[in-house]
């Protein structure tokens, strides 16, 4: 019953991590949208940096949770 | 941590993150259990470390004041220009005066970061009490700031004016979820990256002792440590922008 579980944990460990793909998807759709912009328009790149790195920042926190979790069923559950 | 004691071959990426007492023989003593508060462990060495580096490069700094400066001395403007304007933009004019705070929240996080890539050293800003008490002083500030300076007026934040009125119930109760959200979001994408960071570092270390893969893992190391250079810098500065930004509601609620 032990290993069980505890195969249950691991599993879980792992689906949680997929959640990290979607964060990589996001995070790399940012970077890219930003930088097809940049390149139409290098004058206005600059003043935008800030708002790259926000959102980038907001996509990756989603990932994080994910991640986060995944740590949460590997070492405190 | 599972011990793969039979096959000779055991990674443990998250034994770097155990809080131990600092003075303290491992061989002879037990210390990692039932530590008071008042004692001195590796985090509060490695952030009095921290403390004491930012006050290093700020007096050493700021003593020559010359016109043509040193080199520390440009660093040391070089890091304030570039906070000051980041708050200037980010926050609007009524935000500078608290430039301050934000400083102090940047230079702590980047040397904390920083301090924890050297090899055997200990990143404090990895522990989430560590970033939690950080995000939750931003949280507290910023709420209490915006109620202090708007009044209720903060609370029309969450009712947007702009959506339908069908809609705006809605709306209300997915703000104030996303509002609480913030301090957690704020914390753990700080520890959760460095984290991540170290322990696939000492992954790929540990890799290094089958004599086959050394080699690419000896590489895979010194890349990721440029990575990791990189990830220390970038998420002290995702931190302090996004106190800004959350500054930001507070400061110039009314206006926006």
């Amino acid at each position: 019953m032990v290993e069980l579980a505890l195969m249950g944990k691991y599993i879980g460990a792992g689906l949680a991590a997929i959640g990290l793909g979607g964060a990589g998807i996001g995070v790399g759709n940012i970077a890219g949208n930003f930088l097809a912009g940049a390149l139409r328009n290098p004058s206005a790149a600059a003043s935008q940096t800030a708002n790259l790195f926000v959102g980038i920042a907001f996509a990756e926190a989603l990932g994080i949770f994910s991640f986060l979790i995944a740590l949460l069923l590997m070492f405190a559950v | 941590m599972t011990d793969v004691a039979e096959t000779g071959f055991a990674i443990h990426p998250m034994d770097q993150f155990i809080v131990k007492r600092f003075f303290c023989d491992a061989a002879h003593a037990d210390c990692t259990t039932n530590i008071e508060w008042y004692e001195i462990t590796n985090v509060t060495v490695w952030m009095a470390a921290t403390v004491l580096a930012i006050v290093a490069l700020m007096v050493f700094g700021s003593r020559g004041r010359a016109i043509i400066p040193s080199r520390i001395q440009s660093v040391g403007e070089m890091i304030y220009g570039f906070i000051y304007k980041m708050v200037e933009d980010v926050t609007g004019h009524d935000g500078v005066k608290y430039f301050p705070y934000v400083m102090t929240l940047f230079l702590f996080i980047l040397f904390a970061n920083l301090l924890g890539l050297i090899p055997g050293s200990f990143t404090t800003t990895s522990h989430v009490a560590v970033t939690v008490t950080l995000a939750l002083m931003v949280f507290l500030g910023v709420t209490l700031l915006g109620l202090a300076k708007n009044g209720l007026g903060f609370l029309g934040m969450f009712w947007v004016s702009s959506a339908p009125l069908a809609l705006r119930p809605v709306l209300a109760v997915i703000e104030v979820i996303s509002y609480f959200v913030r301090p957690v979001s704020h914390s753990i994408r700080l520890a959760g990256n460095l984290m991540a960071g170290h322990a696939v570092m000492k992954v790929f270390a540990g890799f290094a002792s089958m004599a086959v893969i050394s080699p690419v893992a000896v590489g895979a190391v010194t890349a990721i440590y440029g990575l990791e250079l990189l990830v220390a810098v970038v998420q002290a500065y995702v931190f302090t922008i996004l106190t800004c930004v959350y500054l930001k509601d507070a400061v110039g609620g009314a206006h926006h």
